[in-house]
């Protein structure tokens, strides 16, 4: 009896909300002359709600100043939100001063995109994994010398490289240097903000395979940020795509990218290219004019309507709300694509 | 009947890497530095060469070469500090060893490339207009005005909304896919023979990045330029390339039509490019296939093959792998590769093994 109910909580608590964020807001000031009196902002991040549950990958797509970043370091505390809430594992850690939030460290990590800026080029390797025990003081069981030897090994790097500097490192195994520091406290949330776009191909998958092998080994929670539309729908289990701020579409990964619904998803899948020659002149692509618009000054209504081939009247006035479109798939559009059972191909294989 | 023999029939004879009478042609190209720690190899006994009307696509990661390549092509290495040895043709002229100044008649005017990071290729104190204006001005005898309507034709071709006023703008002010438009417009300018693209797109948005492979390839088939097109995108060089040279440590590895390094690869490290990408076509695999290991230093390249200590079929054929560097030779059809291992393997390892993971 006891035991039944024991299985059914783990079951819950693996699939339950470990990050949730409700309206979250990030706007940068503007300021302008003497005074420095505010004169607009950088709406970065606009409204963002979503959750991310134990034990799965997030991914958040887009353009750059999308404000896919910003959401990261929001999430992670690095910046002050403007608005809204941000809940981990039950508590709510929106305003928390940095010396509460201290020890709310432990569960959420980062992994930064630039693995030449994000590791102190004057520490040693052994002085910058072990950096998260001397912060947070904890108590390693063979010293702390051991722990991160046993890291490296963990992240693919040799023990003996506890004494190096990181300029000695090529991309690659700095990358595992930063991954190894995130996964000394063993966190619950790991926010990866592009953490492979820096590296060559070959390098790409092989930290690729070794955040999944962590992910199965330590059952970490990841929120990847990342650009590259392949990458995303092999390492995620749901995406939101991002566009101004704003959550386009969030759905998991086999309806979002088999059944794309905002036209902005869809362009964005038909613009990657696709590594077939025989695909080159049969392809249907949709070309997107133009960049994307200022975040300081964006678009009325629907933030897309400027770019999108389907907008109408309703799309410059009403800013459509992320409804749920078919089962646990959301879209923000009036004019949805593919809410039929009517099943494309992203890749256009077909057109 | 496999799929190679399928293209040797149907390709007919494809030009040798090198081809006596195409406009742009590298023969045994080798670029060394000479540093105190050795002489780095960037670049060795590389040959290659490109018609007019057609694109090349050189892939290859980070240190294996392609940049350096397209530099020395276009006379940029600082003298003194590069050895570059052996031939650069273009249109028969050698430039190798030719006087600084003779090739910057050239540049602009004959061959002319777009640099990966537009914001640092252009210059942050000239309007963009004015950088346009005077690469045309030097190649042209006009009037300013003229020059001018000229470069406010080039970014309307290239895509720059209101370019009459644009023209006027600093670099800071435009967006980096505008960047890279201007870029283009500003290499343009004078109808070059030769365009040389250094990963035009890398620093863009995916949205960015088709339209700026659409516009390469739009100016191309207008004014009938040699393309060199340097990335590390597979996708990239599938949409546009004729020819691809996958280049490893320095030198080429593999050469063939496009067509036929996507269908059937033959070398090692080509596969491993193809298995380390995962790819929105296909069914999503568990596992990508990664090449392991790290590139080699170009200092102290690896013995015999400089792939072996990363290859997974190195020792396949005794020792040839670790003390025999494998020439770089026709495998039939123009399909070049430099690799020990035997027609039959290679086809069998591609079939049995490689494609089926893919």
């Amino acid at each position: 009896m006891s035991t039944k109910t024991e299985t059914a909580a783990a079951d819950r608590r693996l699939g339950e909300d470990l990050l949730v964020a409700t309206d979250l807001q990030k706007h940068f000031p503007i300021r302008r002359g003497l005074l420095q009196r505010q004169v607009g902002a950088v709406q970065a991040v606009d409204g963002l709600t979503f959750t991310v549950k134990r034990g799965e990958t997030l991914s958040l797509v887009g353009e750059s100043g999308c404000g896919k970043t910003t959401t990261g370091r929001l999430l992670t505390r690095l910046i002050e939100p403007t608005g809204g809430t941000i809940t981990l594992d039950g508590r709510d850690i929106t305003h928390l001063s940095a010396s509460a939030m201290r020890p709310m460290r432990r569960d959420i990590q980062m992994i930064f995109q630039d693995p030449y800026g994000s590791l102190n080029p004057r520490h040693t390797v052994g002085a910058i994994i072990g950096a998260p025990f001397r912060l947070q003081k904890v108590k390693t069981e063979h010293g702390v010398k051991r722990a991160v030897q046993e890291l490296l090994e963990l992240v693919g790097l040799s023990p003996e490289h506890y004494n190096r500097y990181p300029h000695e490192f090529s991309g690659g195994q700095r990358q595992r240097i930063g991954i190894a520091r995130t996964l000394a406290l063993r966190p619950k949330v790991i926010v990866a903000d592009e953490p492979v776009s820096a590296l060559d191909v070959s390098i790409q998958a092989q930290v690729v395979n070794l955040m999944e092998d962590l992910q199965n080994e330590f059952d970490l929670t990841y929120v990847m940020i990342a650009h590259d539309l392949s990458v995303v729908r092999h390492v995620s289990d749901r995406v939101a795509v991002m566009y101004l701020g704003k959550i386009m579409e969030i759905a998991d990964r086999t309806s979002l990218y088999e059944r794309p619904m905002h036209p902005y998803t869809v362009a964005l899948l038909s613009a990657v290219p696709i590594p077939d020659t025989n695909r080159r002149d049969n392809r249907e692509r949709i070309r997107l004019s133009g960049d994307v618009p200022s975040p300081i000054n964006p678009p009325s209504g629907c933030r897309f309507h400027t770019r999108c081939w389907k907008a109408q009247e309703v799309c410059k006035t009403t800013e459509p709300p992320l409804a749920e479109l078919a089962p646990g798939h959301q879209a923000a559009c009036h004019f949805p694509e593919n809410t039929t059972k009517l099943t494309i191909d992203p890749t256009g294989s077909a057109a | 009947m496999t799929q190679h023999e399928d293209n040797l029939g149907g390709a007919a004879i494809r030009p040798a890497p090198v081809d006596s009478g195409a406009f742009l042609q590298v023969r045994e190209l080798r670029v060394h530095f000479p540093t105190d720690d050795g002489v780095v190899r960037s670049v060795d006994d590389l040959s290659f060469s490109v018609d007019r009307g057609k694109t090349l696509g050189i892939v290859g990661e980070s240190g294996s070469g392609k940049s350096v390549t397209s530099l020395s092509i276009m006379g940029l290495h600082k003298r003194g500090t590069a050895k570059i040895t052996g031939e650069i043709l273009l249109d028969g002229q050698n430039l190798v060893g030719m006087s600084p100044e003779r090739v910057r008649l050239l540049r602009g005017k004959r061959m002319a490339m777009i640099f990966q990071d537009p914001l640092s290729a252009m210059h942050p104190f000239y309007s963009v207009g004015s950088q346009i204006i005077e690469a045309y001005r030097i190649h042209n005898k006009v009037t300013k005005a003229v020059a001018r309507k000229h470069a406010i034709d080039l970014l309307d071709r290239v895509g720059i909304p209101n370019p009459k006023s644009r023209v006027d703008d600093y670099p800071h002010q435009f967006s980096g896919g505008m960047r890279q438009r201007a870029m283009i417009a500003m290499a343009l300018s004078c109808d070059p023979e030769l365009l040389i693209a250094d990963e035009p797109t890398t620093a863009l948005d995916v949205t960015v990045q088709a339209q700026i492979l659409d516009l390469i390839r739009d100016l191309q088939a207008e004014f009938n330029s040699a393309v060199v097109i340097i990335t590390h995108d597979l996708g990239v060089v599938a949409e546009l390339a004729d020819d691809i040279m996958v280049m490893y440590a320095g030198r080429a590895v593999e050469y063939s039509t496009a067509a036929d390094i996507f269908n059937s690869p033959q070398h090692p490290y080509t596969w491993g490019l193809l298995g380390s990408m995962p790819r929105l076509d296909r069914e999503r695999t568990e596992r990508l296939q990664p090449i392991k290991g790290t590139p080699p230093s170009l200092i102290n390249v690896p013995e015999g093959c400089p792939f072996n200590p990363r290859c997974a079929y190195a020792g396949t054929n005794g020792d040839l792998s670790f003390t025999v560097r494998p020439e770089f030779r026709d495998v039939g059809g123009g399909h070049h590769i430099a690799c020990h291992l035997g027609a039959e393997d290679r086809l069998r390892i591609w079939d049995t093994e490689i494609r089926p993971k893919l």
